[in-house]
């Protein structure tokens, strides 16, 4: 096989379902105004498998898996419950429950001897999509994330009609005995996964990026939810592939002979695509969104 | 070892340390106060995250110019520059979208934006990066006395200029309409306090670090206000929890090896704060 | 009482307005919410703006404050509004607030005295006093240490007129006072408003309850996008312009019920 099959294409594909895997949540995090919770629980995701590990000694990918899942869940329990306790606005609980949780974990890793053997906290921020190449078959993250996808996508498909409706209105979708308790808690759940199953790939800050970016683009530049959909997942796709083209060719067509972060670009130009759609939308006449 | 530097006797670093960090409790949380009762908890998140391209840039610039790429104050001009520009662009994507997916969407992206900048300080191979990693998750360890003494004039200053806005602050955070209407400026008071947190930021990112700083500014500020019927009782109780914590964790981390200070006066404010809602907390609703 | 100052209004014609509006014109992308609306209300009297839900009457108080940015001229005592708002308080439907703010009802009331204190003046005797005796006005004095957010929307609502009295304004604008209020707060507001109307200050209320403007108002403006009527209430307030403004379904409903 030539050198970008073994070297390129992985990451590339990685970096897309990735995206994918985020943007599907994401899009409806941010109509039911729930944005951050992306933020909170990609930082959470990094106590979760220190813990993971330390209790169980395994470094595979499945038990940190469920370590970081198991935070993410726990993460917004808490964030659910110090809310209502304390009654402050959300992004404040948020605050306070992902600092704290991070810092468990950053603690845990510098005083159990952890740190740099297995992990180390600049990787869980950067992701290191570089390194996943093609070794004799796909590496596993490739796989992981395809299921991921898949299933997220799956899953959509089945709950669209009473999701959507439980989106845009709780308290009349309450009344027509949707659910709305439990989709709620499902879209957390989904956004825990594609949280996890991204992190290990590529990262906590393309985490965040992707599941806000392409869905707040797309809510931009469209008028209806399917249509913002599919936007969302042609401009998560898109920054994925441009990013890491971005990140591995730019320097070299300017003679430099490294690479850039992968995970770092396609976060950046994510956040140009919104940039772009924000100035577009603005100059559209007003009423027409 | 813990006591000894609880006490100020674990040698003249340590001591620097923990009254440098008690300082920037006390600003970090007075600010906090005000920007939680504002609701704008997150900016502050989003704020931190944008100074790290600044930082980067203002190495390269720094480095360019033929001088040395790790000049403090330097890379504290260019944070300070990106933050801004963050912040502008959190408010101006607001006009459009959720607030929320403004302030993570700027956050993502600027942030990944200066990971970027470091793989290319890297790859250049130019003067030495290594230090800048540091202001991920702060390193109290090299604290020099001109650190120390930027840290404390700063938090006073913050301090200050907080005390002597506490009342068209508290004005506009509850009613700004009602504000307005009394001839205070609410965008004027909205921008000073978003400058004296971003002075808290800057301060903090020698400290703490960027990803927790966010964590002394919201986490006393909350904790206080559960105590407290008023913004000035709120903001005094929230700088003392900040300054209290600030010392004892940088006290605690000098006297265990391995033991990251930023980290454990962030997990010192967490657990106040959930006895706090233990005891204080709403029983139902 | 009421019709000797109507009486009274209906002689000098020519009487200063407290405030004055021409004109005014507020669009919202599509929607015209106020088309050309013009009103002068007389120094010293009591005004109750009434139309149709829709008919802008919220609207038309925000655009005069410039919280809401329209088209026309708005003058208060004979200058613009921007500087003369010193002498004007302003009362929401429902301030938008956040109802755990930490805040003691009293300094929910300072905030009213910030002109006098500015920004770093201290809070003399003198301000406190007087942050009392505004909220003595509206029977809450006992009440001024209580958290805001402790007390009923009645209460809350009372303490908000005490903030706009402490600010001593002389032209009181307020947006549906009543609304959602229990009795006594509605008596305890309307004896606050007649004895300020009385001391000379002017008054104009946003008002939903057709069956009190008799006994509540000396003047109506009658709205609906624009001025459909205005004057004194014996005058103005009469099946033909409520018809006018509400439209022909209102007309044979009994409003008048009790006349004063």
């Amino acid at each position: 096989m030539d050198e970008f099959l073994l070297f390129s294409l992985p990451p590339l594909l990685i970096a897309a379902l990735a995206a994918i895997a985020c943007a599907l949540p994401g899009n409806f995090l941010l109509l039911s105004r729930r944005a951050m919770l992306g933020d909170a629980m990609s930082h959470v995701v990094l106590p979760g498998i220190v813990a993971a590990f330390l209790l169980t000694g395994s470094a595979s990918g499945a038990v940190m898996g469920a370590g970081a899942l198991a935070a993410a869940a726990a993460s917004a329990l808490l964030i659910e419950a110090v809310t209502r306790r304390s009654g402050m606005e959300p992004g404040a609980a948020m605050a306070v429950v992902f600092t704290a949780m991070f810092a468990l974990g950053v603690v845990l890793l510098e005083t159990t001897g952890t740190a740099g053997v297995h992990l180390d906290v600049e990787h869980a921020l950067y992701g290191n999509l570089e390194s996943l190449i093609w070794l004799g078959g796909p590496p596993p993250e490739l796989l992981r994330l395809a299921l991921v996808a898949a299933g997220l996508a799956l899953a959509l498909r089945l709950v669209w009609r009473p999701l959507t409706l439980a989106t845009f209105d709780p308290v009349f979708a309450q009344t027509q005995g949707v659910p709305v308790a439990l989709l709620r808690a499902g879209l957390t759940g989904a956004t825990a996964l594609a949280a996890v199953a991204a992190f290990q790939a590529v990262g906590s800050i393309l985490t965040i990026a992707m599941l806000i970016c392409p869905a707040a683009a797309a809510r931009l530049l469209t008028r209806s939810l399917p249509a913002q959909l599919a936007v969302s997942l042609g401009l998560a796709i898109g920054a994925a592939v441009l990013g890491t083209v971005l990140a591995g060719y730019a320097p070299l067509w300017l003679g430099l002979p490294f690479t850039l972060s992968a995970a770092g670009m396609i976060a950046t130009v994510s956040g140009l695509m919104l940039a772009t759609a924000a100035l577009i939308a603005s100059h559209r006449a007003p009423g027409t969104l | 070892m813990i006591w000894q530097a609880l006490l100020l006797q674990g040698g003249y670093n340590a001591a620097l340390v923990s009254l440098g960090a008690a300082l920037l409790g006390a600003s970090a949380g007075a600010a906090g106060a005000f920007l939680t009762l504002r609701r704008r908890a997150l900016m502050s998140d989003a704020m931190a995250h944008a100074t790290l391209p600044g930082i980067g840039l203002a190495f390269l610039a720094m480095v360019a110019l033929g001088g040395d790429g790790r000049f403090l104050p330097g890379l504290m001009l260019g944070a300070a520059l990106t933050a801004a520009a963050g912040l502008w662009a959190v408010q101006r994507l607001s006009r459009q979208i959720h607030e929320d997916a403004a302030t993570g969407a700027v956050l993502a992206s600027f942030y990944g934006a200066g990971i970027v900048i470091l793989t290319l300080i890297q790859g250049l191979g130019t003067g030495r990066p290594a230090g800048l990693e540091t202001v991920l998750l702060g390193s109290t360890a090299g604290m020099l006395r001109a650190d120390a003494l930027v840290i404390g004039f700063g938090g006073l200053a913050v301090c200050a200029a907080l005390w002597a806005l506490r009342r068209p602050l508290a004005m506009v955070a509850f009613d700004p309409l009602h504000a307005g209407m009394m001839g205070i400026h609410p965008r004027r008071m909205d921008a000073a306090l978003m400058a004296l947190v971003l002075a808290v930021v800057l301060v903090g990112l020698n400290v703490t670090g960027l990803i927790l700083i966010v964590a002394l500014l919201v986490t006393p500020a909350v904790t206080a206000r559960m105590w407290s019927t008023t913004v000035t009782g709120t903001a005094c109780l929230a700088a003392l929890i900040g300054a209290a914590c600030g010392y004892t964790g940088a006290a605690i981390s000098a006297g265990v090896p391995n033991l990251p200070t930023g980290p454990v006066i962030v997990l010192l404010a967490a657990a106040l704060f959930a006895v706090t809602l233990l005891l204080r907390g709403r029983r139902h609703g | 009482m009421a019709k000797d100052m109507a009486g009274k209004w209906a002689q000098q014609s020519g009487a200063a307005c407290a405030l004055r509006v021409q004109g005014l014109t507020l669009r919202y992308q599509d929607v015209l919410a106020l088309d050309n609306a013009s009103a002068c209300f007389p120094t010293g009297a009591m005004t109750a703006i009434i139309g149709p839900n829709g008919a802008g009457k919220s609207t038309f108080l925000k655009s005069v404050l410039g919280l809401e940015q329209g088209e026309g001229t708005v003058s208060a005592f004979g200058s613009p509004v921007a500087a003369a708002m010193a002498r004007i308080a302003y009362v929401p439907q429902r301030a938008a607030v956040d109802w755990s703010f930490p805040v003691r009802v009293i300094d929910v009331v300072l905030m009213g005295c910030y002109r006098q204190t500015g920004l770093l003046g201290r809070i003399t005797a003198q301000t406190s006093a007087r942050a009392m005796a505004a909220l003595e006005r509206v029977g809450m004095q006992a009440f001024a240490r209580r958290q805001i957010g402790a007390l009923s929307g009645g209460q809350q609502q009372r303490v908000f007129l005490a903030r706009a009295l402490a600010q001593g304004a002389d032209l009181f604008l307020l947006d549906e006072p009543f609304a959602g209020v229990d009795a006594a707060t509605e008596a305890a507001i309307i004896d606050v408003l007649k004895s300020l109307r009385d001391t000379g200050a002017t008054i104009i209320a946003v008002h939903h309850d057709l069956s009190t403007v008799a006994t509540y108002f000396d003047r109506v403006l009658l709205l609906n996008r624009r001025t459909i009527a205005e004057g004194p209430v014996a005058t103005t307030f009469t099946p033909a312009a409520l018809a006018q403004a509400y439209g022909p379904a209102l007309g044979g409903v009994p409003l008048l019920r009790s006349a004063p």
